[in-house]
């Protein structure tokens, strides 16, 4: 073969391969995590199909916004996420200023207030906002500085983070404050933070636990922690939770009992089962089998984001990247943690998967960051050869 | 040269960058295979458990509240029992629209929107499902009528029976007995939910309160194996509850009624107990309420009625302590006599009225009121039944205040001495320290005559003026005021030390002396010049009596009054004074020891007085007017007086032990 017919053919195959890689990145979409999230969300309605009984209304309702959260992450995809650096202090103050509107304004349902009813939009929780804002602003603020940060920095980037976590815990939503704060937390320590201040803060953290149990924490969540110590206390009141969703989970067994067998959500005995606890009703129905392919693709959803923060060609979507997959991790694991009794109750639904609209929403918003920094990070390294 | 530091830095940067992310890779890896340890440790190692866990899940549990132990008198009358009730209750899983359901029972039954807030909130704290949530309470017949007739329409809803307390004597008793009302959300904080589970109400004052623990039981659970509409197809299984103690009190019904009626429209207390055990007999307060409005839950209307300023029915009288007057005196004369200040013979002039030296106020006696003289010659014994304030205003000088209030302590006055009554007033026994305390100013002299006759800062309840009788009957003994006589049928009577020290005179014929001081009060009628017993006229000079009774009255100043106000009829009644008298018959073998306390009663020895012979009578004599055999004195060993005191108790008793056999 000549030379000319071998760069001829080398040229083909490249034209080939930029071919058939421009379907995905003329969409700016990601092929493997698109398939991990199409794959997640169906087993998800398949699960929750069970979980509510053949509600008819309730999976209309989900399908919708599952169809509305990937339209959502198409959108965020199509934008160069770059570009939101700029505005990242004019989104971070407004999602502020939402966020002290509700603790006014505010509708209260079961006595905290985080619902906000605006003249012209549907009702939404500004903190879900505020899951994506923050550590794209923490970002853009570390991505101007120099790595690893100086102490004035980490403690401007403190009080960035510390507004927003102060003022819904206020609402009250301490559940979803400390989410968040952990979000903002991730940024720092990819940032990378001196250990010795982590291992400081942790301590300071560890001692301050008696102060925060007397001063701070309300009654019920005092109860729930000591639920969670020992469920048998209480098994008919608080424990009750707890001890049905372990019974769901160990009494599926490796197989499961079956799709739309599950005794314990059958009849009613497991609570939550189709928003916070559905992961009991997966691994009664599904078994260890189940919840192994469940985190299979969770892992490999967690695994495609790190390594699209790994490649990221700069420091702003680095950091977006590696917070919003940490976080998305964190959500898994507290969940589950929590369902299987080896963390206390806090009300964290299981991404993708619980019924609720406004978490799908906000988390396939965080995916479209994702796909927006992979794709046009391709095509910029591409202008860039 | 610029840009290639740029690039170092970058380069830099990015290898922090990644070395944090490799190791958040490294914990989620971490974190995951926990995750996964965990769910292989509950899914196969504790698979067989919660699979069992999971079948019994089927079979519920629920729990079921204990019966509340029954209250008996002395006598085996029932004091409270527990009698069905019926409740509207609902099993949400089981309704279509509960608003539209709650309006449909709105339009059969009387349910106020109020009721309505308090069902739903006890609807948000329901945790397990299809459980039954009560709606409405204690629904008549007709009621449950209606709604039996329009069950098709109330999917979900259930009239369920239930036990609710029941007190068959109703006010009379009900300050003795107190109440069962509903669980406050305060009370449910510092109670075992566990054991309260199914459990509504709760003792709220008296024994009720004080032996709560007793008379609660423990909690049972009955396993039943529901479908998955959560009705209940098997019952599987049950723990019975163990049902509450019942407990049997000293009260003495008979006596706690004819107190009641003998108070007649006074408002007043009235406290009897057995001079041998300190078990109380009777406690009276009046006006009193219906108990049973609590247990069934009391409209608005009734509970402000109930807080009349001037009736206040709710209010204890036989626990509150109220000047006690001269009915302080046989206490201070004991006082007089052990310290050595007086001798029984010792005489003191009586013009009708004192002079305190350095004082400018006159101090009369209340002879002074009708004819302006004293008593004459006075001794002790004539101090007590004549109820000369001169000589006692004589002796409290040398006696002194700390003095007097040593002795009065040991009497009980200043503390609270019962066993089972501990909302009762501990009273006030003023002493120079205790007013400097309270007070912040010095004791003056003028204050110790005052205290000598059971007036000025001086306070006792009727509760205690009774002890410190039944401790002056017993001549020193101690007993403290119980109300329990036994817990549980096959328990025998409790048995307690007094913590209380005895009290030892010097010369103990003093008590005797005192006692026959005390019965002259009621007795003494050799004429002459103001030298019969204060309450002669009004008790013993009226009828015979088959036994003898010694008392001693007292009249209290509610304010001070113009000194010639002596006519009682012009002075409004609440200013008008407070009238008391204590008591314990009979004097040769003291059984029973009594305080009489009416509110603006006037007069200690004309009114309180006869209204203690009266419950005295009610105790001691037979139907036809005689004193019952048990209390002839000396005539029965002590065992047999023992085994005679509740009779039919015992024998109820022993019946239920042969049917446990």
């Amino acid at each position: 073969m000549s030379s000319s017919a071998f760069v001829k053919q080398l040229s083909g195959d490249f034209n080939n391969l930029e071919k058939r890689l421009s379907i995905w990145t003329k969409l700016n979409l990601d092929p493997p995590l698109l398939f991990a999230l199409v794959v997640l969300t169906g087993f998800g309605l398949l699960v929750l199909y069970s979980a509510t009984d053949g509600n008819q209304a309730e999976m209309r309702r989900q399908i919708i916004f599952i169809g509305l959260a990937f339209i959502v992450m198409f959108s965020v995809a199509q934008v160069d996420v770059r570009v939101m650096r700029r505005w990242a202090p004019l989104m971070y103050l407004g999602s502020l200023s939402l966020l002290i509107a509700v603790l006014f304004f505010g509708s209260t349902t079961n006595g905290a207030q985080r619902w906000l009813d605006l003249p012209g939009l549907p009702r939404f929780q500004p903190s879900e906002i505020m899951k994506i804002v923050l550590p794209l602003t923490l970002a853009a603020y570390f991505s101007r500085r120099a790595i690893p940060p100086g102490l004035k920095h980490i403690f401007w980037s403190l009080v960035l983070l510390g507004l927003p976590a102060v003022l819904i815990a206020m609402e009250p939503d301490l559940g979803t404050a400390l989410l968040i704060g952990v979000s903002g937390i991730f940024v720092l320590l990819l940032a990378g933070i001196n250990w010795k201040l982590v291992g400081s803060a942790l301590g300071v953290g560890f001692l301050s636990i008696p102060a925060m149990w007397i001063f701070y924490l309300k009654d019920y969540q005092q109860q729930r922690i000591l639920t969670f110590l020992n469920p048998e206390n209480d098994p008919l009141g608080t424990g009750w939770n707890i001890i049905q969703s372990k019974t769901a989970i160990g009494s599926g067994g490796i197989y499961g009992k079956g799709w739309l067998n599950g005794v314990q959500s059958r009849l009613d005995f497991l609570p939550e089962g189709q928003t916070d606890f559905i992961v009991a009703v997966l691994a009664e129905e599904f078994g260890l089998a189940g919840v192994l392919f469940l985190l299979v693709l969770y892992i490999a959803i967690i695994a495609r984001g790190l390594y699209i923060a790994a490649i990221s060609s700069d420091m702003f979507t680095r950091l977006l990247a590696g917070s919003i997959t940490l976080t998305f991790f964190v959500y898994v694991f507290v969940n589950i943690g929590m369902v299987s009794g080896i963390l206390p109750v806090v009300g964290v639904p299981l991404p993708m998967v619980s019924l609720g609209g406004t978490s799908i929403v906000t988390l396939m918003l965080g995916f479209g960051i994702l796909m927006s920094i992979h794709s046009h990070g391709k095509t910029a390294f591409r202008y860039a050869n | 040269m610029i840009n290639d530091i740029t690039l170092k830095d970058h380069t830099q940067e990015r290898r922090i960058f990644l070395s944090r992310l490799f190791i958040g890779g490294i914990i989620a890896i971490l974190l995951v295979g926990f995750l996964i340890s965990r769910l292989i440790y509950l899914q196969i190692y504790q698979h067989e458990y919660y699979s069992t866990a999971s079948d019994n899940n089927r079979i519920y549990s629920q729990s079921i509240a204990p019966t509340r132990g029954l209250i008996y008198d002395r006598n085996g009358v029932l004091l409270a029992d527990n009698k069905p009730s019926f409740n509207l209750t609902v099993i949400q899983e089981n309704v279509g629209d509960l608003d539209a359901s709650i309006d449909l029972i709105q339009s059969l039954i009387e349910l106020p929107e109020q009721d309505v807030e308090d069902f739903k909130q006890r609807l948000r704290r329901r945790s397990v499902p299809f459980s039954a949530v009560p709606v409405s309470f204690a629904l008549n017949e007709e009621e449950i009528a209606k709604l039996a007739v329009n069950q098709f329409r109330l999917p979900g809803f259930q009239v369920e029976a239930q036990l609710v307390r029941n007190y068959p004597l109703g006010a009379p008793i009900a300050h003795a007995l107190g109440y069962l009302s509903s669980i406050t959300e305060e009370e449910l904080r510092n109670l075992n939910a566990e054991e309260y589970r199914g459990t509504h109400q709760i003792g709220k004052t008296g024994i009720e309160r004080f032996y709560e623990s007793l008379l609660h039981g423990q909690v049972g659970y009955e396993t039943v194996e529901k479908n998955a509409r959560g009705q209940i197809m098997n019952e599987l299984g049950r723990v019975d509850p163990i049902p509450g103690e019942d407990l049997i009190l000293h009260l003495d019904s008979n006596l706690q009624l004819a107190a009641w009626e003998a108070l007649g429209d006074f408002r007043g207390g009235v406290v009897a107990l057995d001079v041998e055990t300190g078990g109380v007999l009777a406690m009276v307060s009046k006006p009193s309420f219906d108990p049973n409005l609590f247990v069934a839950g009391i409209s608005q209307a009734a509970y402000s009625s109930l807080n009349d300023p001037i009736e206040t029915p709710l209010f204890n009288r036989a626990l509150a302590k109220y000047a006690p007057g001269s009915t302080m005196k046989p206490y201070i004369g004991l006082a007089g006599l052990d310290s050595g200040v007086r001798t029984r013979e010792y005489q003191v002039q009586d013009p009708g009225y004192f002079i305190l030296q350095g004082d400018s106020h006159i101090y009369h006696d209340w002879t002074w009121w009708t004819t302006e003289t004293g008593h004459d010659l006075v001794t002790l014994a004539k101090a007590i039944y004549q109820s000369c304030d001169i000589y006692f205003w004589d002796m409290a000088l040398d006696l002194g205040i700390d003095r007097m209030a040593d002795y009065l302590a040991k009497f009980g006055f200043g503390e609270n001495t019962s066993i089972d009554i501990p909302h009762a007033s501990r009273g006030t026994l003023p002493t120079r320290d205790w007013k400097m305390e309270n007070l912040g100013q010095p004791w003056y002299p003028g204050e110790t005559l005052n205290s000598a006759i059971g007036q000025g800062y001086t306070e006792a309840t009727p509760l205690q003026l009774a002890t410190a009788t039944m401790v002056l009957a017993n001549k020193g003994k101690w007993r403290q005021p119980i109300l329990l006589k036994r817990a549980g049928l096959l328990n025998a009577d409790i048995q307690y030390e007094s913590a209380i020290p005895d009290i030892s005179l010097q010369n103990p014929d003093d008590w005797d002396f005192m006692h026959q001081a005390m019965q002259d009060v009621v007795h003494k009628d050799d004429g002459g010049y103001r030298n019969n017993g204060t309450a002669y006229p009004h008790i013993a000079m009226l009828e015979k009596m088959p036994y003898h009774m010694a008392g001693k009255s007292g009249t209290a100043q509610v304010i001070g009054m113009a000194e010639d106000f002596d006519n009682d009829a012009e002075v409004p009644e609440q200013y008008r004074d407070h009238a008391l008298f204590i008591s314990f018959a009979p004097v040769e073998n003291p059984t029973i020891a009594l305080a009489v306390f009416i509110e603006h009663g006037v007069g200690g020895s004309g009114v309180a007085g006869p209204i203690a012979k009266t419950i005295l009578d009610a105790y001691l004599l037979n139907e036809i007017g005689e004193l019952k055999s048990e209390f002839l004195p000396n005539l029965e060993p002590e065992l047999d007086r023992d085994t005679n005191q509740a009779p039919e108790l015992q024998l109820s008793s022993i019946d239920s032990i042969q049917e446990e056999l």
